[in-house]
């Protein structure tokens, strides 16, 4: 088992994502330090891809200032070396199947292992393709995380029961990105997984100020939050870590 | 490792809120294909509405002109909608119909496989929306304004590289908002399985008449089958009866755009490695560090960064060839084709026609090879006369 599931160790977690070099590697971390300091308890960090299927314009975009900044897999892992000399809260990788594949897979598992990431996000490995990717990652304790949505029903059972780490729920159909109102019902969703397995679930997908965390992290054990923090990013800049700090410590305090 | 694997090629790397809509898609197709109702009223639409089955055309001038194998044309140009699109679109949109969807969306390159899927939602009175990169949009505009005639409503797709890749992409995005009313058309081999599959068996047909027509016209197979490859639907329709026929030779030309030497191209096999997009394991243009490659050729239909995993696996087991074919030699094959037998070949299908030429006066006089002209050229017209320095626009 990774250390995933000590996040969820300090009431309701609030778990951000970043995408590692935007606007480049050294705000990354710094954003991560500020982070951390504001009360996150697991950090995602997206390694930028050229064509990121699952994501919404933000993220997309967010991908696009970083590659322009010629990020690659090894200085996002170079960057995990020195942040985490300091960070203890569990960091995991978001990104997609063909980055870790043209790494190789067994590669990758082990220097994730070696800089200290606890596992990792791929929005387009389903169920049906995990184990390819879950075989490495097992050997090194780490976890690929399972995802359900609001169209998984029937699947839902099978797929909790084999998450590990912590069970990210989907909040609706679509992309990433910034939604007025969520309509799924969470609590469903969250009572199916917990029937058969006592995994932590924490829900993303449209999430963007206190009142919706709230609300999801009521429902479920935290809540995850992406499009709006790379809104940030895109606004500010290099002076993007104050902002993003203060928005996070807002969303803590609200589901705390 | 999950199902719809041709050889190591292939499966379902999709999100997690797409999945139940490929599992009810794979699971309507199994029950459809080998339903007789479903295979004739498809086979009525191919023959009445678009014009099936397409012609076998002894090319006699181009044969003499080359003075090597014969060669005959498989026509589907003459296809309605100009294009061999047309095959895969009546049946999955008959099929998405059996399915009780009621709207379609579909991604295209160079606006054939568009056009195609708007035609056959306008007959079939279902809702339609097809996404296309901008710039491909600029390439073809008479296929945009032919679209939105036909009723659809056309999305210019900006994000990435704004070509054929991006507007799969975007499709793929808009299918994961809006599932329940929708099906996705994708109209190449590729994608998640079932697509490739269901794909390639929409376009099997054109094999199946090759065969019959040249049995019927020479009492032989041919000795070479020849087909453009983009993401390669066309070839697989053009290769799939004959896979089991080993003499027969299966010839894949992809776009090399400026050359395969050069980083403006989008030749996968020549170049690309293997990799995991847009829903499948397959060869990808890519670079060390798994960034898709932004390709290029002069054909909007070739200019995708991948191939079908049905192809792929077809090159690691050697059944199929696969060569490169430039921009230039494209353009005077589109030229040569034109003026020797009186058809304007697609940019596309002119990447087969110069295989031909390069290939034909190798071969013996009793040879036989069958080039798939997989769509009619006037789409192409204008950006021809552009390539060859005339200032003619649309």
């Amino acid at each position: 088992m990774s250390n995933i599931r000590k996040a969820f160790e300090n009431g309701k977690a609030f778990i951000p994502f970043i995408t590692c070099g935007d606007p480049d590697l050294e705000t990354t971390e710094k954003l991560i330090y500020a982070m951390v300091e504001a009360g996150a308890d697991l950090i995602e960090l997206g390694i930028p891809f050229s064509d990121p299927m699952a994501e919404g314009p933000v993220i997309q975009e967010g991908n696009i200032r970083a590659l322009k900044n010629d990020v690659t897999t090894d200085m996002v892992f170079d960057m995990v070396v020195r942040v985490r000399k300091t960070v203890k809260i569990p960091m995991v990788f978001m990104t997609y199947a063909n980055v870790l594949f043209s790494y190789d897979l067994d590669r990758f598992a082990a220097k994730c292992k070696e800089v200290g990431i606890d596992g990792v996000i791929l929005p387009d490995v389903p169920y049906e393709e995990k184990e390819e990717f879950d075989k490495p990652f097992s050997k090194y304790d780490l976890d690929v995380i399972s995802l359900v949505a609001p169209t998984s029903k029937n699947r839902i059972k099978s797929i909790a029961k084999d998450a590990k780490g912590f069970l990210y729920i989907v909040s609706s159909l679509g992309v990433t990105g910034v939604r007025s109102e969520i309509t799924t019902d969470i609590k469903a969703m969250v009572d199916l997984a917990k029937e058969v397995n006592d995994i932590p679930c924490a829900v993303g997908f449209g999430i963007s100020n206190p009142k919706t965390a709230k609300e999801m992290a009521e429902k479920s054990d935290g809540a995850i939050v992406g499009s709006a923090i790379v809104k940030i990013c895109k606004e500010y800049g290099r002076d993007c870590v104050y902002p993003v700090a203060k928005f996070v410590k807002e969303m803590k305090d609200a589901i705390r | 490792m999950g199902k719809g694997r041709f050889g190591v090629h292939g499966g379902q790397y999709i999100s997690e809120t797409l999945m139940n809509a490929v599992l009810e898609l794979e699971e309507a197709y199994n029950k459809y294909k080998n339903d007789p109702d479903f295979n004739r009223e498809l086979e009525e639409l191919l023959n009445q509405y678009a014009g099936r089955p397409s012609r076998l055309y002894y090319a006699e001038r181009m044969t003499r002109d080359l003075n090597g194998a014969k060669i005959y044309l498989k026509r589907e140009d003459l296809n309605h909608t100009g294009a061999h699109k047309v095959n895969n679109a009546l049946g999955q949109v008959l099929l998405a119909k059996k399915m009780g969807k009621t709207r379609v969306i579909a991604e295209t390159g160079a606006g054939q496989h568009g056009v195609a899927t708007a035609t056959v939602a306008a007959m079939m009175g279902m809702e339609c929306e097809i996404f296309m990169g901008k710039e491909d949009c600029e390439r073809q505009a008479l296929n945009v304004y032919r679209m939105k005639l036909l009723g659809a409503k056309v999305h210019p797709v900006t994000s990435g590289t704004a070509t054929l890749k991006d507007a799969v992409s975007e499709t793929f995005r808009e299918w994961t908002g809006r599932i329940e009313d929708t099906h996705y058309v994708i109209g190449s081999c590729m994608g998640p399985y079932p697509f490739p599959t269901i794909v390639r068996d929409f376009q099997a047909v054109i094999s199946k008449e090759i065969k019959e027509q040249m049995l019927k016209a020479e009492g032989r197979l041919p000795d070479a089958v020849v087909a453009c490859v983009g993401g390669g639907s066309n070839a697989i329709g053009t290769f799939y009866n004959f896979i089991e026929d080993k003499d027969v030779r299966l010839i894949g030309c992809e776009a090399a755009g400026r050359g395969i030497d050069t980083w403006e191209t989008a030749a996968t096999i020549s170049t690309g490695k293997l990799g995991i997009f847009h829903g499948m394991k397959s060869y990808f243009c890519q670079n060390e560090y798994g960034q898709i490659a932004p390709v290029y050729s002069i054909s909007a239909g070739l200019d995708y960064p991948g191939i079908g995993p049905e192809h792929a696996y077809l090159h690691d087991i050697g059944r199929a060839e696969y060569v490169a074919i430039t921009d230039d030699e494209a353009v005077d094959a589109f030229e040569y084709l034109s003026r020797t037998e009186g058809i304007i070949p697609a940019i596309e299908s002119a990447h087969a026609i110069a295989y031909a030429i390069k290939e034909a006066p190798k071969m013996d006089k009793d040879k036989i090879m069958v080039v798939t002209v997989s769509g009619r050229g006037d789409k192409d017209v204008a950006a021809i006369a552009r390539y060859r320095g005339e200032d003619l626009y649309e």
